[in-house]
C-alpha cells in the first residue's frame, strides 16, 4: 500500500469517528439529568422554595426527609458554584447570588421564592419580585 | 452654682441618652454589608454561565 492511500484510509477513519463523537455529544447534550421526583413534588407543593443566595430553604416546618434532602442539594450546588466561580474569577456568594436570581427566575407558578425582604412568596405568572440587581 | 449644677444635668443626660443609642446600633449595618458587597456589574458578568450551569445542572436546580 502507498502512503496516498494509507492517508485517504486514515482521514475517512479521522472522520467518521468525528461523526461519532458529535451524535454522542448531541444525544448527551439534550440528555439532562432532571430533578428527582420527591424534589420535584415539594417544589410544586411549597415545602421547598428557592432563595435569593442560591440554595434551596425549607419553608416552613419541614418533615426530616425534606431537610436532608435541602441539605443535600445544597451541598451540591455549593459544589458546583465553587467551581465554576474559580473558572470565571468571582467569588463564591458572587456566583450563587446570580445563579439564585436565576433560578428565582425560572419557578413555575405555585413554587416558594424568597423575596429581597426575606419573606417567603408564592411564584405567579408574573414577574418575581427580585433584588434589584438581578439581571 | 445652680445654673452650673443644671447645666451638668443636662451635659449628663445627653451624655446617657447618647450611649443609649450608640448601644442600640450595631447589628443590622453589618448585615446589609455583606449583601451589598456584591456588585450588580459582577451579577451581569455572571449571568450567562450561571443560566449554563443550571442548565448542565437540572437535576439538582
Amino acid at each position: 500500500m502507498n502512503m496516498p492511500v494509507i492517508r485517504t484510509k486514515l482521514r475517512r477513519i479521522a472522520l467518521s469517528a468525528a461523526a461519532v463523537a458529535l451524535a454522542i455529544g448531541g444525544v448527551a447534550g439534550i440528555a439532562y439529568a432532571q430533578r428527582d421526583p420527591a424534589y420535584d413534588a415539594a417544589r410544586k407543593s411549597g415545602q421547598i422554595g428557592e432563595k435569593m443566595d442560591g440554595y434551596l430553604g425549607t419553608v416552613g416546618s419541614a418533615s426530616p426527609d425534606i431537610d436532608r434532602m435541602v441539605k443535600d442539594l445544597n451541598i451540591k450546588r455549593r459544589a458546583v458554584y465553587a467551581e465554576k466561580a474559580q473558572a470565571a474569577s468571582a467569588t463564591l456568594e458572587e456566583y450563587a447570588f446570580t445563579s439564585g436570581c436565576l433560578a428565582i427566575a425560572r419557578t413555575a407558578p405555585g413554587e416558594k421564592y424568597q423575596a429581597p425582604d426575606g419573606s417567603w412568596q408564592t411564584r405567579t405568572s408574573a414577574p418575581p419580585i427580585r433584588d434589584p440587581r438581578c439581571p | 452654682m445652680r445654673a452650673c449644677l443644671g447645666l451638668a444635668a443636662v451635659v449628663w443626660s445627653a451624655l446617657a441618652l447618647g450611649g443609649c443609642v450608640s448601644v442600640s446600633a450595631p447589628d443590622k449595618p453589618i448585615v446589609i454589608e455583606l449583601n451589598i458587597n456584591i456588585k450588580q456589574e459582577v451579577i451581569y458578568r455572571l449571568a450567562a454561565d450561571a443560566g449554563n450551569t443550571i442548565d448542565e445542572n437540572a437535576e439538582i436546580f
